[in-house]
């Protein structure tokens, strides 16, 4: 079905420009006005992702294609934007989630003491706006554009605290590591574009045979955004540094982006071998084990949510793997739910890691802590930004019924379908699911330790015990979050109908749409028994209740085993929580300690001192960029300083040039 | 037409030549305004009639660069008390007869290169590499901050010479872009040398080097 320029994309168009001009709005009115700003860059962003999610719902319901050109003067490029299924589909979380992010950093940023809010505003609304535009964007040059602007415009927003000492390298590496990955996007466009004379998507063709290797272009320079193990450096370090909204927003959308182009490299390509399906298969296993691994060993709250998006794209990439998987090998099922978990991965990861940002912002709001070593009791001091929290951390886990659960569970289900078909099935199918089960144990683990450690105890500094709950645009945001945790959870299952334009596409059509697969009607049952689930709690407290009606009831404090002076620090540490699991992969983590242990029967003092850098970075990257730095610096000679050297150089390259044109 | 033509061209390369061998400042700047003056006329002959667009263009380059910007340099060379370009990197010879053989190798290129549209005259094309390599070349062999700004000009004149190929496909707008450009450049740059001469008592650029990044 053919869709005028007046509908959904027409109303997305006004949504994103809406969302520039707001954020130049609020830049501009941020010098005479502090309040003026903050309402037009956030009202702005509120209103623009309203009207978007409005119109990219509805253009989802009808799942049909438009396509907008208009010229545009630059070589190759034409404004080109269209809306079809996959399009509306990553359109969904990014204005759910960037809608609520604002109203979360109006309260964020409170009171902006002594800068500009403005200059947040602009970025913000800009970041968004671009995101919007790389998903729309149906021709090469303009999603190069929109890409680039994406990647400046939240570079801005990492370094918007650039006073803090740490923030400025982590700018740097994030820039660095964002260019490297666009270079090889330039590479996979210009080799598309060569191949078929334009650059226009539609008129996109992957040369003969070639088609995996323009994939594995895609793979690297998509998956540098998207945190694909070992391309992820660039995560654990921009993240922390990043204002805590800002962090919702990139991990929660801006690295889906990158899932995005890998999924619309799929629909332009059309067919991909199978060696690229194992690749897929085995990086998003790789990328989850290891992501969660790393999540599991630190101590920032920030640093553990960023590594444990790393998990959850490997989570993303390994459905999409075994769709393509299902697509190589002629398994429509496998390849359908495979790619229907994927989708539905991105949406809820959207929601709940961008909800457990908002949480440790929240918790770093009110005590100024990173480390989790250093919180404790956080639940009675906010109990909000518990609830939610907790909320999220079900949700990160899997567990019924929010909305982690739904995602898993069809890519699990593609994965035993797999296993009990034949042929290569089994093989994808049995690594999907083992990492995944490792994945879930682990992820269970870490986020027991996370809320374990920050919101229940009690506060192990003076910071932490003075924590008290944040204001309330902020306690909104969170709670509307979580609401839509366990709303997603609910409805997703019924809802899978509107995924099958998107599978489809992603799948080249032969596949059957998921709605109408036996394996997913008996876990819809089953979801839908899920919904009970309160009201078996509800039930459950009522016998409770009954039971002890007649009894007496008393409150006192948790027995602290006959002890009379417990102190905080008697707790366990993150570190001592997941120490086991920490020591047994210790291989992998390679952790420095530095440990003086208590000698003698009456020890006078003992130290511990872990840490665990990024292995990737450390064993490959560093070195790497060493290397390539002693390689630079011995062309060092060639920076004379002298204008007369850089012209003859100019010339030497003008002359070079002239000489090929002529005698080529 | 088509001799006429010929003959700007030629005077346009005698003028080049002289100036890679000119070492009074004076000399330099007045052979800058001559090729500039006569640039004026190109648009009109290329055309072959005089049309609104290359009065236009043909007018602004004569006004400019045969008197704006040569009056401007004079203004500066009184100013900093430059006369000469003493001790250049390139000696006066050497340049010439580098000169020659680029200019050889100009019309070599001028002839092989296959362009799109018809060339006015075969001249047209060597013309316009070799005073862009000119004005090239005198950026690069020459001390004075003021020759260099002179070069720059010369190279602009190159760019036009070659832009007359393509009269009819070049919009106006993209020459009187690049005419804007080159003022502003020059403004900024006599401002700057002046300043610098103020402050350093000289202009010898290739002393700019004890500004550069040390090696690591």
């Amino acid at each position: 079905m053919a869709l005028g320029a007046g509908g959904p994309l027409g109303v997305a168009l006004v949504a994103l420009a809406l969302l520039a001009f707001s954020g130049l709005g609020a830049w501009l009115a941020g010098g005479r006005s502090e309040r003026g700003s903050v309402w037009l860059g956030a009202g702005g962003a509120v209103a623009a992702c309203g009207l978007g999610l409005l119109a990219s719902v509805r253009a989802l319901w009808v799942s049909g294609e438009c396509l907008l050109s208009a010229p545009w003067r630059i070589p190759y490029g034409e404004f080109q934007v269209g809306l079809d299924p996959l399009s509306s589909f990553f359109l969904i979380p990014l204005f759910l989630l960037s809608g609520v992010v604002a109203v979360y950093s109006v309260g964020y940023f409170r009171p902006w003491p002594g800068r500009n809010p403005g200059r947040f505003w602009l970025f913000y609304n800009w970041l968004v706006a671009c995101m919007g535009l790389v998903i729309l964007a149906r021709n090469g040059v303009l999603f190069l554009v929109a890409w680039e602007a994406m990647a400046l415009a939240s570079f801005f927003l990492v370094v918007y605290d650039w006073q803090e000492a740490e923030v400025g390298p982590a700018g740097w590496l994030y820039l660095v590591a964002t260019h490297l990955g666009t270079a090889f996007l330039i590479a996979l466009f210009v080799w598309l574009g060569r191949e078929s004379g334009a650059q226009d998507f539609a008129r996109y063709a992957a040369p003969a045979g070639m088609a995996g290797w323009v994939f594995l272009l895609g793979l690297i320079g998509f998956g540098t955004k998207a945190g694909l193990y070992p391309l992820h450096v660039w995560l654990p370090v921009a993240h922390p540094a990043a204002p805590s909204p800002v962090s919702a927003v990139m991990s929660g959308m801006m690295i889906k982006t990158g899932v995005y182009g890998i999924a619309r490299l799929l629909v332009l390509l059309g067919d991909v071998p199978a060696w690229c399906a194992w690749l897929v298969l085995l990086t998003g296993a790789a990328t989850g084990v290891l992501g969660i691994l790393f999540a599991l060993a630190q101590r920032d709250l920030k640093r553990m949510l960023a590594y444990s998006s790393v998990e959850n794209v490997g989570i993303i990439t390994l459905g999409l793997g075994l769709g393509l998987l299902g697509v190589a090998t002629g398994a429509p099922r496998l390849a359908v739910l495979g790619f229907a978990g994927a989708l539905l991965h991105v949406l809820n990861h959207a929601v709940f890691k961008g909800l457990l940002f908002l949480g440790a912002g929240a918790v770093l709001h009110a005590t100024g802590l990173r480390n989790i070593e250093m919180l404790g009791g956080a639940l009675k001091r906010m109990p909000w930004t518990g609830a939610a929290f907790l909320a999220g951390a079900a949700a990160i886990c899997g567990l019924p019924p929010f909305n982690g659960f739904v995602g898993e569970f069809l890519i699990y289900a593609g994965a035993i379908r797999g296993i009990v078909g034949s042929g290569a099935g089994v093989v994808g199918g049995v690594v999907a699911v083992g990492s995944l089960a490792l994945m879930g144990g682990l992820a269970l683990a870490c986020f027991t330790k996370a809320f374990g450690i920050v919101f229940l105890g009690e506060p192990r500094s003076g910071m932490a015990a003075m924590a008290t709950e944040v204001g309330a645009s902020m306690r909104y945001a969170m709670a509307a979050l979580a609401g839509f945790c366990l709303l997603l959870g609910l409805a997703l299952p019924l809802g899978l109908r509107w995924l099958e334009p998107v599978v489809g596409q992603l799948s080249g059509g032969a596949a059957a749409p998921p709605g109408r697969a036996e394996e997913v009607l008996i876990p819809m049952a089953l979801f839908g028994l899920l919904a009970l689930l309160p009201v078996v709690a509800g039930a459950l407290a009522q016998v409770r209740r009954r039971l002890l009606a007649e009894r007496v009831q008393r409150e006192s404090a948790t027995w602290d085993c006959g002890y009379a002076a417990p102190s905080a620090s008697m707790q366990y540490t993150a570190t001592g929580f997941v120490q086991p699991l920490t020591e047994a992969a210790s291989g992998i983590l390679r952790p420095r300690v530095e440990s003086e242990l208590p000698a003698g029967i009456y020890p006078a003092g003992g130290a511990f001192r872990s840490e665990t850098p990024d292995a990737a970075r450390q064993l490959f990257f560093d070195p790497l960029f060493r290397r390539a730095a002693r390689r630079m610096g011995q062309l060092r000679w060639l920076q004379q300083g002298r204008v007369h050297w850089y012209v003859f150089y100019i010339v030497l390259a003008l002359v070079a040039l002239l000489a090929w044109a002529v005698w080529t | 037409m088509q001799d006429w033509m010929g003959n700007v061209l030629i005077a346009l390369i005698l003028t080049d030549l002289l100036l890679l061998g000119s070492s009074q400042l004076r000399n330099a700047i007045r052979l800058m305004a001559v090729q500039g003056f006569v640039l004026g006329l190109l648009p009109w002959l290329a055309h072959g009639k005089l049309t609104g667009a290359a009065l236009l263009m043909g007018a602004t380059s004569a006004v400019l660069k045969g008197g704006v910007f040569p009056a401007l340099l004079r203004w500066a060379s009184r100013e900093i008390h430059v006369r000469r370009e003493i001790e250049p990197l390139v000696g006066y010879i050497p340049s010439l007869l580098i000169g020659l053989g680029v200019l050889t190798g100009a019309f070599v290129a001028g002839a092989r290169l296959t362009l799109p549209w018809a060339s006015p005259s075969p001249l047209l094309i060597p013309t316009g590499l070799f005073t862009a390599w000119t004005g090239l070349f005198l950026i690069m062999a020459r001390r004075k901050a003021l020759t260099q700004v002179l070069g720059y000009i010369v190279l602009e004149n190159g760019i036009f010479i070659l832009g007359m190929v393509v009269v009819e496909a070049m919009p106006l707008l993209v020459e009187l872009g690049v005419l804007l450009d080159v003022f502003a450049g020059v403004f900024v740059m006599g401002i700057l040398v002046f300043h610098i001469n103020r402050e350093f008592s000289h202009i010898d650029v290739d002393q700019l080097d004890a500004l550069r990044e040390e090696t690591l």
